[in-house]
């Protein structure tokens, strides 16, 4: 696959009075690909998304989406990409229907709810209220309405926190579908094992800075050739390789 | 893609979205429906009752004179049959009773009417007895007591007067014992009820509420779940936020104001001057009133830290416009300095253009003064929001 950037962000800073959120980061994303922003709380990754999502104004640095620079163009930048926010919620007392049919609004798209509902599985929740569903539930309605206006990029923060295991794989394989279907991903997580197994190239983010930019093999490959060892002896499954071999793949709708 | 985009389509299904949440959340309704037609009801229960003088009829009354005709005729006075003498008695001390009345007919005085037979003047034309005899007790418990004086006193006047006619005529002498001659004449007037206050009255605390709590809460609760926040990561722009969320109220509050006028035309004689015209008049007024109220309540949800805090801060806005606006009774009843304050007061205006609009049958153009005042509320609450109101 040619490596075609999609997301290109040029020393970008932002600050918060005296307080340096994002200090001085570059990188470039790739279409068609899933990025990982990896890092620790406070290190920067949920402002950087926002900035480049259009949400926050930058102190200084360029951004271009899609062929769009945020300065100019941020209306363009919305259309082409879809939000997820960590712990957002949705208009109070609406079903998932109805909230559907408000963002198609609010993307000015015609969108049927059925058809939206149908590509995160929750056809039969279409008269659900958002409240009334299981963590799993949230996120994938969640995703679904980043998928709306048919978005190039989507940024979802923290998609699986919180999530059982069995949760965790559903989403991860909604994730993989929608990168498959040619849409490119931006995820941030703690945790690792989801971006190894998830993510084509991760950036490591802290103290505002990057640290580290590449594919998860490559980083683990270069860790080891530096005589780096596991104290404990590396065996062939985790604990949730048993987990999940326990209690089944199938997701529980609870 | 970008060319197509409709702000107006965005603002219409934010418009629906908050229409459905709001028709769907208690509040709504309990503000714009259940609140004013309860006070309606007990309002104009109150008001009707509010001139009615209790009085006791005694067991062994007689019930079929002229006297008792006339008296329970009287719109007045409220005659209560079904007691004993002993409770009777309880009552008018406690003053549940304003006055007891026994009246007895003398002889053949029974079953007269207009005309008394002379068998009852006796032979020299002068009657030896009076033809009735009332006893009526008063109570030092009740005011009203005085009122039923009053009213027997004319029927009792009109009788005499007939009486005395029946006499002259009789005696083909003209009476030189007429000392007053009285003549009554009611006008014809649109009455004025106390639906015809209270309902206004109504309909601007609804309207206060809806806009004051519900801007507050909305927006405040939109803010901190990061629904706003969400929508921003949307082409839609903040004036379809905020107008969406206005239409919906406005479209509710409409809805609420027509089931109160209607309710109150159709079940307690609301006056409405022109009609249709008159509705629609109000409905212009309320949403005038209802943007203005709004007004503080995105104030509200600036300054709020959280929805505990809201309902307080609402408070200090709405009591005291609901207790000194002449939503329930008239400001000039209240001292000098009372009326000072609320003179200053939105709701005051709003109420007083409704009450103008609905019962005057004035037109938007004869309340100016009050659109007036209403208007430099708006700007006033609208410089302060624009200050205070917080997006994120």
């Amino acid at each position: 696959m040619a490596k075609q950037p999609i997301i290109t962000v040029n020393n970008l800073v932002k600050k918060y009075g005296d307080f340096t959120a994002v200090n001085n980061i570059s990188f470039e994303v790739y279409e068609g690909e899933i990025f990982g922003l990896l890092g620790p709380n406070g290190a920067g990754k949920t402002t950087t998304l926002e900035v480049i999502e259009t949400l926050r104004d930058k102190t200084s640095g360029s951004i271009t989406v899609d062929g769009f620079n945020i300065d100019d163009d941020a209306d363009s930048i919305k259309q082409r990409i879809g939000v997820q926010l960590q712990a957002a919620g949705y208009y109070p007392n609406l079903n998932l229907s109805e909230l559907i049919e408000l963002f198609s609004g609010l993307y000015g798209i015609n969108k049927t709810a059925k058809e939206m509902l149908e590509k995160v599985a929750l056809v039969d929740k279409a008269k659900a209220k958002y409240k009334e569903l299981s963590g799993g539930q949230k996120q994938r309605f969640s995703i679904a309405t980043t998928l709306i206006n048919n978005p190039r990029i989507i940024f979802l923060d923290e998609p699986t926190t919180g999530l059982d295991p069995q949760a965790r794989r559903n989403l991860w394989d909604l994730i993989r579908e929608i990168r498959d279907a040619g849409t490119t991903v931006v995820i941030t997580t703690h945790y690792m094992d989801e971006a190894e197994e998830l993510c084509d190239r991760v950036a490591f983010v802290d103290g505002g800075h990057i640290i580290g930019i590449d594919t998860p093999g490559n980083f683990i490959d270069k860790l080891v050739a530096s005589g780096f060892e596991r104290k404990k002896q590396v065996k062939l499954a985790n604990l949730e390789d048993v987990f999940i071999n326990m209690t089944g793949k199938e997701w529980r709708e609870g | 893609m970008n060319n197509n985009y409709s702000n107006f389509k965005a603002t219409l299904a934010i418009a629906k979205a908050s229409f459905r949440s709001i028709i769907r959340s208690p509040s709504a309704v309990v503000f714009n429906l259940a609140f004013p037609l309860i006070f309606i009801i007990v309002f104009a229960n109150i008001g009707g009752s509010a001139l009615k003088v209790d009085v006791g009829v005694a067991k062994d009354c007689d019930t079929n004179n002229v006297i008792y005709k006339a008296l329970s005729k009287n719109s007045i006075i409220h005659l209560v049959k079904d007691q004993s003498a002993a409770d009777m008695h309880a009552n008018l001390a406690k003053g549940n009773l304003d006055a007891v009345v026994d009246i007895k007919a003398n002889g053949n005085g029974k079953g007269w009417t207009i005309y008394p037979p002379l068998s009852a003047l006796g032979s020299d034309s002068t009657p030896k007895k009076a033809l009735f005899s009332i006893n009526v007790q008063y109570s030092k418990a009740s005011d009203k007591g005085g009122i039923f004086k009053t009213a027997l006193n004319n029927i009792l006047y009109e009788l005499q007067s007939a009486f005395i006619d029946k006499i002259s005529s009789l005696s083909g002498t003209s009476s030189p014992l007429k000392a007053v001659d009285v003549h009554e004449e009611t006008i014809t007037g649109r009455a004025y009820h106390y639906i015809d206050f209270i309902l206004p009255g109504m309909l601007g605390f609804s309207l206060l509420g809806s806009g004051v709590f519900g801007t507050a809460f909305v927006f405040l609760s939109l803010r901190l779940t990061l629904v706003i926040k969400r929508f921003f990561a949307t082409p839609v722009k903040k004036y379809s936020i905020v107008l969406g969320e206005a239409m919906a109220r406005l479209v509710t509050s409409w809805i609420g104001a027509l089931v109160i006028i209607l309710v109150g035309h159709y079940f307690f004689g609301f006056t409405l001057v022109h009609g249709v015209v008159t509705v629609i008049n109000m409905l212009l007024l309320a949403a005038i009133g209802l943007i203005v109220f709004m007004g503080f309540g995105f104030i509200i949800s600036g300054i709020a830290k959280n929805e505990s805090t809201v309902p307080p801060l609402s408070n200090i806005i709405t009591l005291p416009q609901f207790l000194l606006s002449g939503t329930f009774f008239s400001t000039t009843a209240f001292p000098g300095w009372l009326q000072h304050i609320s003179n200053i007061l939105p709701l005051t205006y709003l109420n007083d253009a409704m009450r103008k609009v609905a019962f005057e049958g004035a037109g938007l153009n004869e309340v100016g003064h009050q659109l007036l005042i209403l208007g430099i509320w708006f700007v006033v609450v609208y410089a302060v929001a624009v200050k205070t109101f917080k997006w994120e």
